[in-house]
Formats: C-alpha cells, structure tokens, sequence
C-alpha cells in the first residue's frame, strides 16, 4: 500500500480531518510553526487561538465533555507544553479524551537543553493516559491515529503527541485511520454473564438498596445513561449521583437523592451508609464521596461496574466486581432482569422509603434568604435563581472550584447528561471559564453558564481575549464573596478562624473589565436584582460577566468533614458533634 | 486501604512492547503510586525484538497486588502481565557476581565454600576472587552472607528472572 507524498506538519492536519477534528484549541510557537503554516493552508480544520496553553487544555475539555467527542490541543514546546500540564493532568483525572499535540525542538538537538526544550513525554508520562514522541516521519501517521483511539476507548483520557520540529518539516507518507493497524490494546466492554446474574439477584433481593452513579456512566454515552436511568425506574430503588454523574439520571426523577459526598445531601450519604446492597455504576469511590474508609457503607454487598479494572477493589473492597462498558453491563442486567422477572421486596421498599423520606425531611439545603434591600444575597439563591429562569432551554454550566462550585452541585439541577462540567478529581480553579469557551465553541446556539467563584476566575481571567476575539456568548455568572471561600470555611472551621491569605484582595471591577474587552458587565448586590441580573444577562446576545455580590461568610453544608464517616455528616455550623477533628481527619485534604 | 492483610511477595513476568520510554512508565507507576520493587530486569525476548520482558519482584497485601496488576495493565505498551506466584510452580533464578577480597586461610575458605555453591571463579588477581553463581534468591543470599564473613566484598546481582514449569508459554513472539 503506498501513501500520499507529504509533509510531517501536513500530515497531522490531514490526519486531525480524517478523524473528524473540527476545531482545535492552540497557540503558536518556534516549533511548532510547521504545524501552523499547515493550518493556514486548509480550510478543514478550525483554529481557536487561546490567550495561555492551559487555557486551551480546559476548552478542548470543555469542548468534549460536551459534545461527546475528543478535544485537541495544539502548543508549543518547552513552556507550551509545560503550561498545559494542568489540564491534562485535570482530563486525565476525570477521563476526558484528548490528543494534545505538542511541538519539540529538532530530534537532532534533543537532550541538549536546546532552547525552549522540555522533556514532554518524560513530564506528561504520569498525567496522560499515553504519550508519543515521534522520531521518524513514517511513524507519523499511525501514531496519529492510534492516539485517537487510545484516548477514546476503555476509560478515556488525554494523549501526548511530541512532534520535533524536522519531523515535520520532513517529507514522508501518509496514511488514513483505514490503512493503519494499531496495537491491540482492547478493553473489554461486556460483563462477564456469571456476574451480571449474581448482581441480578443481589439487586432483586436488596432489602436497602442504592444506586451510586458516577461519571463513568456520562463517558459511556447518552444511551448508557439512559439503561442506567431505565434500571433506575424500573426497580424503584433510590439512587445518588456523584459531582461528575449529575445528569446521568434526571434530577427530576423522585427517585434521586440527590449528589453523595463530602457536600453531598444528608439523604443521599446516609442511604450509602445504612444500604444493604449499593450498587456503584461507573463511579470510583473515591475519597470525597467515601469519607472515612473503614466506616465506609459498613453493612452493604458492593456491586462495581467499571471500564477501568484498576478502579475496582482500589479503594473499597467489592463483592460483585463487573468490568465492562456501562452501556454494554446494565443493557445485560436488564436484559436479566426481564427473562428472570424477579419479585422485589415491597414491603422492604416501603419501609426504606419511609427512612429515607425522613432524611429527607430534614432540607439539609434549606437556608434563608431575607428580601430585604439590605439583606445580602445569598449564593445558593442566587444559583438557586439561575436555575429556574434557565432550566427550560438547553443550558451548559461550566464551574470553576470552591464553594460555588458545590452549592452550583447542589442547586442547579441536571435533566440529561453532558451539560455538566466540572473539575472533579482534580479540583482545578481556573477550570470554568475556558472550559465554558471550549463548550460555546462545540455548541454555539446554546446558553453557556460558568459559575464561578471571583478567586478561580482570576486565574484563567486572560482567556477574557479568547472570548472577546471570537465573540463567544459565554455567560460568566460570578459567586463574588470576595473570599476564596472554600479555604476560608476549613480555616473557620478547622483552624480557630485564622483567615491566612484567604481574603481576594485587589480584585478587578468586573464591570469594568467586561467592558475593557466590550462586554457586558452586570451587577447584584441586593436580593431584588438577582432576578433582574439573570434576566438582563440571558437578553444579552454576546459575552457577559455578571458580579453577584453575595454574602461574605456563608458556609457550604451539608459537610463530612475530612476523615469523618458518612453518618457523621455536619448540617450547619452549630451541628459540630465535636469540637475538633481527629487528628487523622486534619491531614486530610 | 480497609484490608489490613498480610504483606506477599510476587514475582511477575510482563510482556512489553520493545519501545523507548516502556520502562520509565513501569518505573515511574511504581514510584508515583507507592508500590514496591524489590528487584526488575528487562531484556527482549522475541525472536523480532519486537517484545520485551519484564521481570520483577514485588510485595503488597492481596489488594495492592491486585493493583499494580490492574495498574500495569492500563499502560499501553504493556501485552500481557503474568503473576507467577499465583500462576503456580515456577523457576526463579537470579546471578550474582561477588568480587572478594582477602588473603591467606580466609581466601581458601572462599574458594571452598565457592565450591560447595558451585559458584565459578570468573577472575583471579593475587589479593581476590571474583565469582559467577547462579540460583535462586535464598541460595544467592546465604553465599553472599559466608562471603561477607570472610573479606571485603563487592556484590554485582542481576535480580530475579523466573519463568513457569512445565510446557505452558506466557509469550506469543
Ligand atoms: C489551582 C488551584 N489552587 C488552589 C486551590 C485550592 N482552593 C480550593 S477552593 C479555593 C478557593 C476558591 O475561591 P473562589 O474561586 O472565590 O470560590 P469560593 O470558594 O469563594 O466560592 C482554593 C484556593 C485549587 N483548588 N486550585
Ligand atoms: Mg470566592
């Protein structure tokens, strides 16, 4: 078989279109300008020019967390790679796939500290799911494509492509994704059927069961979540979501206890802890949500079904482990199901429904808002406000990582899957605004929220100019308590009210700095405007950045303070059933 | 980790790609996530040089075994991980070279107790020895421990190569 006669740097970009890449975010650079003269001469694939390369990270995260397909990246060597480190080590913890392409000096000068040489592949090595460096033009195009495969098959994360700058200069042939075969690295997707008929059983005989639904169950796909939905209802059983599984199932089934977890509802984590049969669905318990290891859902038969066989029995042993893709194993659970039609304990339905009812009753979420033009407006009504006058057209929040960012978990409600994106394993402040510029990019009819905190959106502030460039209307809704508000509650809480360095000083008027990029800026302070503000704000068909001026010391609760168990879950700042924390709960992060 | 059970020892024979970086990604999974070497070698085995073999000696309770196989697994270069110790009877062999350095009756006693471990004289000089021995980690440890009665020594290993009994192949090249 012979190739197409080309470049290495024509090569990518051909073989970027053959697998469907229609944008890619990057930003330009010595060793990397082959790659850009190949972009400029096409008109397949489009070119998002970021204003930082982590930027550009966190929108192609953006970008395919929302539109289910694979983000790419495009930076330069040395500091172009080393800046877009975070992001990848933020999409390989929560499994978002990408191929990002980096540029190196020539292979010739390679281990010289050449100028602006970094060692990619040996940095990246532990934060991506693969990493290529590519030494000889002919290696190009299968590298290439397998790179797509590998950060889309089995649990998805991002690859590294090092591109030194002769091997695109130099002249080779290219072949499509149909004319190369790549390893055989096959992750297996179907439950093995001896387990799916244990689970079967253990789920039908559940006298208190719970649904434990993670984001894997998102990464499977729209169908997936809609078998998993579909096992949901058809058992009655009560379910919970993690950060990363909002969505999956609607939040308006009754059957949701809502998110589990460190800010989880009081119903949802003591229904983990008092279950007797939990059922974890692409979820990988792990330590925000478990709390307390050896308190962990003490009673409980544990079914995990997970892509990732490294995700089970890491943390929590299980009693039915199922490795395979979410779609393809609760499709064989429920097919199971169907031919057993087993009797579920009804009477044990109904009296854990009354438990829970009464967990319930508790409105662990419940706070006040005075209406008074001198009462402050509180973040969860504020969030609590966004939702309502946008939850009947397709909205994506992004959210940058704090207190906002939990109370955005805990207010905003998700019907499908998708328009939920959030750095969750690695809790990256600054993820939210480009993320939101990456999601408006992949769905540019579509309302695009970052709920953000005004300590996070300093840190990505820059990527203002992508937005503005490309006039993207992405709607930046600031929880301004002008604290970084999630530090100072564990420093009220846990360290005597010693506020080190928490307060965010010297912040930008973001009117002002709306403005200076000629964008809308937008400000509440008092609870009569919130209304008002969303409103002015969804009527503005460009970029906006909306101040909520919002009380300064409001807490985020419910909390499971670190290394406390489930059961130990705090309602409120007065519910401290000790004073003080084990000392092993305050090494905890 | 909620099993507090007893610390194992396993011995495993991963089959890698031969590609540049494989080894450093095994290394650096070890290291990044805390788990054990308690020796490694790697050299290829296919008759292409299309693969390689990696030997190594862990230990962890049952879960963290299961890990790092789990782990190992996930990288891309990796074809196929083979726990020995749970697969059953196998050969576990490791060489040592061990230079001593002594005199008299001491240098005499050296060669004798050499010669009981069928360890071979690889180098003579007038004030040492350097001997060849091969066998299985105990019985390269109890010479090692002789010797180190009876001179200054400087100890070369290999570290463990093991390979199962009988007829099954754990390699397709
Ligand atoms: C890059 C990064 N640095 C530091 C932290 C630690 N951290 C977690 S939340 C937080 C405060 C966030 O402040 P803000 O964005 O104002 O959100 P708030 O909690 O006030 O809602 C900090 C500093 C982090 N998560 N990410
Ligand atoms: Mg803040």
């Amino acid at each position: 078989m012979s190739g197409i006669r080309t470049s290495g740097a024509e090569m990518v970009i051909k073989a970027l279109a053959d697998q469907g890449v229609e944008v890619i975010f990057g930003y330009p650079g010595g060793a990397v300008l082959p790659l850009y003269d190949a972009i400029f001469k096409q008109n397949r694939v489009r070119h998002v020019l970021v204003r930082h390369e982590q930027g550009a990270v966190h929108m192609a995260e953006g970008y395919a967390r929302s539109t289910g397909k694979i983000g790419v990246v495009l930076v330069t060597s040395g500091p172009g790679a080393t800046n877009a480190v975070t992001g990848l080590t933020d999409a390989l913890m929560d499994s978002v796939p990408l191929v990002c392409l980096t540029g190196q000096v020539p292979t010739h000068l390679i281990g010289n500290d050449a100028f602006q040489e970094a060692d990619t592949t040996g940095i990246t090595r532990p934060c991506t799911k693969h990493n290529y460096l590519v030494k000889d033009v002919d290696d190009l195009s299968g590298v290439m494509h397998e790179a797509f495969y590998v950060a889309s098959s089995g649990r998805p994360g991002p690859v590294v492509i090092d591109l030194p700058k002769d091997v695109q200069f130099a002249e080779g042939d290219y072949f499509g994704p149909d004319e190369v075969t790549h390893r055989h690295y096959l992750p297996q997707t179907v439950g093995d059927p001896a387990r799916i008929a244990e689970a079967v059983d253990l789920i039908a005989g559940a006298k208190k069961p719970i649904f434990y639904i993670g984001g894997g169950c998102i990464n499977a796909g729209t169908e997936a979540c809609e078998a998993v939905s579909e096992l949901v209802r058809m058992t009655g059983y009560p379910a919970t979501t993690t950060l990363m599984g909002l969505g999956a199932i609607p939040s308006s089934s009754p059957q949701w206890l809502g998110m589990l977890g460190m800010h989880g509802t009081y119903e949802a984590n003591l229904a983990m802890h008092g279950c007797d049969v939990m059922v974890a669905i692409g979820a990988r318990f792990d330590d925000r949500v478990t709390g307390r290891l050896d308190a962990f859902s003490p009673d409980s038969k544990k079914i995990h079904i997970d892509i990732d066989p490294s995700s089970i029995n890491k943390n929590v042993a299980v009693d039915v482990p199922i490795v395979g893709d979410v779609g393809e194993v609760v499709g064989q659970i429920l097919e199971s199901w169907k031919n057993k039609d087993p009797q579920i304990d009804g009477k044990a339905q109904d009296k854990w429904w009354g438990q829970i009812d009464e967990w319930r009753g508790v409105d662990c979420l419940r706070y006040e808002q005075g209406q008074a033009p001198t009462d402050t407006i509180k973040p969860q009504y504020a969030i609590e406000r966004l939702y309502e006058l946008t939850k009947d057209q397709e909205a994506f929040i992004t959210t940058e990582v704090g207190q906002h960012q939990m109370w955005a978990a805990q207010f905003y409600k998700f019907e499908k899957p998708n328009h939920w994106m959030t750095s969750g394993g690695l809790g990256t402040m600054g993820y939210g605004l480009p993320a939101a510029v990456g999601v408006q990019v992949g769905n540019p009819d579509s309302l695009v929220v970052d709920i953000a905190g005004e300590g996070s959106t300093m840190m990505n502030i820059q990527e203002l100019g992508t937005i503005a460039q490309y006039n993207l209307p992405v709607k930046i809704f600031i929880i301004n308590n002008e604290w970084l508000g999630m530090v100072r509650q564990w420093q009220e809480l846990l360290h005597g009210g010693r506020y080190a360095e928490s307060y965010s000083a010297g912040l930008p008027d973001f009117i002002k700095l709306a403005e200076s990029y000629g964008m809308t800026g937008l400000r509440a302070t008092q609870p009569d405007q919130v209304d008002d503000v969303i409103k002015q704000m969804l009527d503005t068909p460009g970029p906006v950045i909306v101040d909520m001026v919002v009380s300064k010391e409001e807490n985020c609760f419910p909390m499971i303070p670190g290394g406390a168990a489930h059961n130990e879950i705090l309602l409120g700042v007065n519910d401290r059933k000790e004073q003080t924390q084990s000392e092993d709960g305050m090494v905890l992060v | 980790m909620t099993n507090k059970s007893e610390i194992e020892r396993h011995v495993m024979a991963v089959l890698v790609d031969n590609e540049p970086g494989v080894l450093a990604r095994v290394v650096g999974l070890f290291s990044g996530r805390g788990y054990n070497i308690e020796s490694l070698t790697v050299a290829t085995v296919s008759e292409d040089e299309s693969a390689s073999r990696i030997n190594l000696v862990t230990s962890g309770t049952p879960m963290i075994i299961e890990q790092i196989k789990a782990q190992l697994e996930r990288l891309v270069p990796i074809r196929e991980v083979y726990d020995l110790t749970e697969e059953g009877p196998h050969v576990e062999h490791e060489l040592a070279l061990v230079k001593i350095i002594n005199a008299g009756a001491e240098r005499r006693e050296a060669l004798r107790i050499a010669d009981i471990f069928r360890a071979r004289v690889v180098d003579t000089a007038v004030d040492s020895f350097v001997f060849s021995l091969t066998g299985s980690p105990e019985k390269i440890e109890s010479f090692l421990e002789l010797m180190r009665n009876l001179g200054d020594v400087e100890i070369a290993r290999s570290g463990v190569v093991a390979i199962m009994r009988g007829e099954k192949r754990k390699q397709d090249a």
